[in-house]
């Protein structure tokens, strides 16, 4: 087999562009475009912008473009002159971004495939707690780096495409031939936190750990990025705890019901009964570790009903959140995860005979005629103080 | 040729192809006056009973007046779907006719073989919309004079009022009889509404029903009415009805336009809009019919009904009506077949025309009625002027249908449309071409904010502090802007290939020849 004399990079399809690129002597740039009456002296004047940021000043760089943004254009440049052996990954200052905070909201966190453009252009406008930029399962193994450099480059234009949002990227498993290339190519580029796919054993969290402290040490930055550790196989449920527990950089742990059924051998239910057990480990671990549990998705995209009983069901087990796959299930879950009116207002009546009791100076906080333990107390505290997280009116008393 | 400024700083034309033209002053500027167009005596009456029924071509044309130059109007209900245009078209051109004019209400991309007849110079040029390549040969400037766009309103208006005179009007039925009476409900080619050929039928010098379906005398409802019509000719086929459809008639499932959708509705809710016997405009497309569809769910979830919608209906429509949260679907054209199933069958359903739901030379119309349209557009510019005729690279792509009408008469007008498509943003410092001012535009609605027009104080005190993502123009197109880049202007000459009309028949602005 013959070495390849061409290299390309990108989609067909709406947003992106192909680019191929032909090492040569000779120097040339063809620009292809559906919008080329409006954009193409800018496309052309991207391209020799990315040329020159990777000093390539030799080869025919053709474009067949589909109205693609300028750092998509780049990002797709960038592929094929790193497949083509001209250019390495660039060395550049990680973004200016505040930091993840440990305990936000996560109800939702919708997956984004990390080498599908168009979908990353408004994600960001649809109201999800978090994103995951996926370069795991939803790409294909011989388009890893084009989406691994199209990740970074959208994580570097996050602050207009996801504004105030939370971003997480789903690497693929160091166990694995990308895992190690996907974290030197992501963390430099700060994404809130790194989604851990396939977690067996606290080693995989420990090794992900080492690793990004390493590449932080060489940026000059000390545990910026955080973790979401993916249990989604039997072993790791078992393991569950100990996952937990490998790394301070934990901040939640998920449930992936789709890979642990096919582990386990059954079929995957609508009621999930094979996932319960399963699932109240992840909660249990977890909650003994600090961290927040967080759902598997609910893959049927038409079935409101079935999602909303889903999350409460979520709910009722102790997670505080559920994946999502498609922008219209958020709303859903938000409603779902959010107090009901009647808990809200339990939590406000125990709230008031609290302070009714400090007032009087009464040692037994009693609601009617049953006493406010403390843990039913701290209850009460914790709901209010989620309900005025999620933005619910009528809270400005407690 | 002399170039006067109008009232939006648009360049147009003093006098083209020979013909004096009113430069745009203002919407509702129009003074009236005149009188209507006047129209032929039949020459004569036949004795006894009457049959306008002609079974061939060849025989329509030996009793018809033909000439070089004439004009013949076509209605677009079947859309996509028309089999006339380009049969009536290629016939007169091989009887060796020059120089027609087309005047349809719109052509679509079934009518792409027009340019070869207007490279021949069987046709001069086109008075109505296209959509299409009859468009893009318009742009390069291929036909001989330019065309003329106008609204439903505007072009039910300008033969009522003579400025578009028809010799001869082809009008497409789905059900006549041999007096001539028709409509579009019943047969295998049903379309439902056939207003748009009112006019057509009244003021023409030669009517002639086309149809595949002739039934016996009566044909009950007598949409058109055979007491305006000169024959009737069979044909195997008129069309096919499964082609009417109007883009997607469907929910959409793309989050962007859900979302716009939604900020819409919120808008018109927060606005105050959404009251007991409120009214709206019915559209087509992703945007508009999920508009309607979470209008109906809040509408349902308030208790609230509305008393009518006018304009393009289609299923979804039709549904809210079903559940009782619509009194009456008023139809001036149908984009599904389940619209028009509900026509022939549900009395609410009422068919109407451009006269009754546009027309500014009525004494008044059904768009100003309405308390909220929502419609799309191709670009918005800073003044909240509106282009849905052409695209930034300067192509006549799109008509005007009822836009102009719909925006000009209702309470709160609402442009809804995605931030970019591609990468060509929506908002222009300066539209490309304008077909309605901003002084109708109320409100934009993209996925990255909702802007008002600061005409409407009051609307934004209404709708302020109650979580809806408002931004001035300048702002949204700044933050698109950032995204996108700023589109390089397309080379366009200066002849005038089209002329947009504003509804009172003034130019709004022109459309200029694209080069290369």
């Amino acid at each position: 087999m013959s070495e390849p004399t061409v290299f390309t990079s990108g989609l067909e399809g709406k947003s992106d562009l192909i680019v191929t690129y032909e090492p040569a002597a000779a120097f040339e740039i063809v620009v292809e475009s559906s919008v080329k009456k409006l954009f193409g002296r800018h496309i052309r004047e991207q391209a020799e912008r990315t040329l020159k940021e990777f000093n390539v000043s030799k080869g025919k760089l053709s474009i067949k473009d589909d109205g693609a943004l300028d750092f998509i254009i780049a990002a797709r440049i960038e592929a094929a002159l790193r497949k083509a052996g001209v250019a390495k990954a660039p060395l550049l200052a990680p973004p200016d971004r505040p930091p993840a905070e440990k305990d936000r909201l996560r109800r939702s966190r919708l997956y984004l495939p990390g080498n599908q453009p168009d979908l990353m252009l408004n994600a960001g406008l649809f109201g999800a707690d978090s994103y995951i930029l996926d370069l795991e399962d939803s790409v294909a193994p011989d388009q890893k780096l084009d989406a691994r450099i199209l990740v970074r480059r959208t994580l570097r234009e996050a602050h207009r495409l996801f504004p105030g949002t939370e971003l997480i990227v789903r690497v693929n498993p160091l166990t694995g031939p990308f895992g190690y290339d996907d974290l030197r190519e992501i963390v430099p580029a700060l994404p809130h936190l790194l989604l851990l796919p396939k977690c067996d054993s606290d080693r995989d969290v420990k090794e992900a750990d080492r690793e990004v402290a390493a590449i932080e040490r060489e940026l000059g930055i000390v545990g910026r990025v955080l973790f979401m550790p993916l249990i989604e196989t039997v072993k790791g449920t078992v393991n569950a705890l100990a996952i937990a527990q490998a790394s301070p950089r934990s901040v939640a742990m998920c449930f992936g019901a789709e890979d642990f059924t096919r582990d386990l051998g059954v079929p995957r239910t609508r009621e999930g009964k094979e996932t319960l057990q399963a699932r109240s480990q992840i909660v249990y671990a977890a909650k003994v570790a600090g961290l927040q549990a967080i759902d598997t998705v609910f893959s049927d995209v038409g079935d409101d009903e079935g999602l909303r009983a889903s999350c409460l069901e979520a709910k009722g087990l102790g997670f505080v959140g559920k994946g999502v796959i498609h922008p219209r299930q958020i709303a859903i879950v938000h409603q779902a995860f959010a107090p009901t009116e009647a808990e809200l207002e339990e939590a406000k009546k125990i709230m008031d005979a609290m302070k009714k009791a400090v007032e009087t100076g009464a040692g037994v906080v009693s609601l009617g005629s049953k006493m406010v333990d403390a843990p039913v107390a701290e209850r009460a505290k914790k709901l209010i103080a989620v309900a005025r997280q999620m933005g619910l009116p009528g809270l400005e008393a407690y | 040729m002399q170039w006067v400024e109008n009232a939006l700083g648009r360049r147009v034309p003093a006098e083209l192809d020979g013909r004096r033209l009113k430069p745009f002053k203002g919407a509702f500027q129009d003074q009236g006056g005149g009188v209507m167009a006047q129209r032929l005596v039949p020459l004569t009456t036949t004795p006894g009973r009457i049959d306008k029924v002609v079974r061939s071509w060849d025989d329509l044309w030996k009793r018809l007046s033909l000439r070089d130059g004439m004009t013949v109007s076509f209605h677009h209900h079947l859309r996509n779907g028309d089999f006339l245009v380009n049969e009536t078209m290629r016939r007169l051109a091989d009887l060796g006719l020059k120089n027609l004019v087309v005047a349809p209400s719109a052509l679509f991309p079934v009518h792409d073989g027009l340019v070869d007849l207007i490279k021949s110079g069987a046709i001069s040029h086109v008075e109505g919309s296209m959509n299409g390549q009859v468009g893009v040969a318009c742009s390069k400037g291929l036909m001989k004079k330019a065309a003329v766009l106008r609204s439903h309103g505007g072009r039910y208006r300008a033969i009522q009022d003579g400025d578009l005179k028809i010799d001869l009007a082809v009008i497409a039925a789905p059900a006549a009889d041999c007096f001539g009476n028709a409509n579009g409900v019943l047969g295998k080619s049903a379309f439902g509404p056939i207003g748009i050929a009112l006019a057509d039928s009244l003021f023409a010098d030669q009517v002639v029903v086309v149809t595949d379906n002739l039934i016996p005398f009566p044909c009950v409802p007598m949409s058109i009415s055979g007491l305006n019509v000169d024959h009737v000719l069979t044909v195997d086929s008129i069309g096919d009805p499964t082609k009417i459809v109007s883009g997607t008639t469907k929910l959409t499932r793309s989050p962007t336009q859900l979302n716009i959708a939604d900020l819409a509705t919120r808008f018109v809710e927060a606005a105050g809009i959404l009251r007991e016997g409120f009214s709206f405009q019915g559209g087509a497309g992703g945007i508009s019919l999920a508009f309607t569809q979470f209008l109906g769910e809040r509408m349902a979830a308030r208790g609230i009904k509305a008393s009518f919608s006018v304009g393009g209906t289609t299923g979804i429509l039709v549904d809210l009506m079903k559940r009782g949260l619509i009194n009456y679907v008023t139809d001036g054209q149908s984009f599904d077949l389940a619209a028009v199933e509900s026509l022939r069958d549900n009395p609410r359903h009422v068919e109407i025309d451009p006269f009754i739901s546009y027309c500014q030379h009525a004494r008044g119309c059904f768009a100003h009625m309405v308390d909220v349209a929502v419609l799309g557009a191709t670009e918005i510019d800073l003044d909240f002027n509106v282009n849905v005729n052409t695209h930034s690279d300067g192509l006549l792509l799109h008509g005007i249908g009822g836009f102009a009408d719909a925006a000009a008469g209702a309470g709160c007008t609402i442009i809804t449309a995605p931030s970019f498509r591609k990468r060509i943003p929506i908002l222009r410092e300066k539209v490309t071409t304008v077909t309605a001012p901003g002084e109708v535009i109320d409100v934009v609605v993209t996925e990255r904010g909702i802007a008002i027009n600061p005409r409407r104080q009051d609307l934004l005190e209404k709708v302020k502090g109650r979580g809806l993502p408002l931004v001035t123009l300048p702002q949204l197109m700044d933050q698109i802007h950032a995204l996108t880049g700023i589109p390089d202007a397309p080379r366009l000459g200066d002849r005038p290939v089209a002329l947009i009309e504003w509804r009172d028949g003034s130019v709004i602005d022109v459309v200029r020849q694209v080069l290369d």
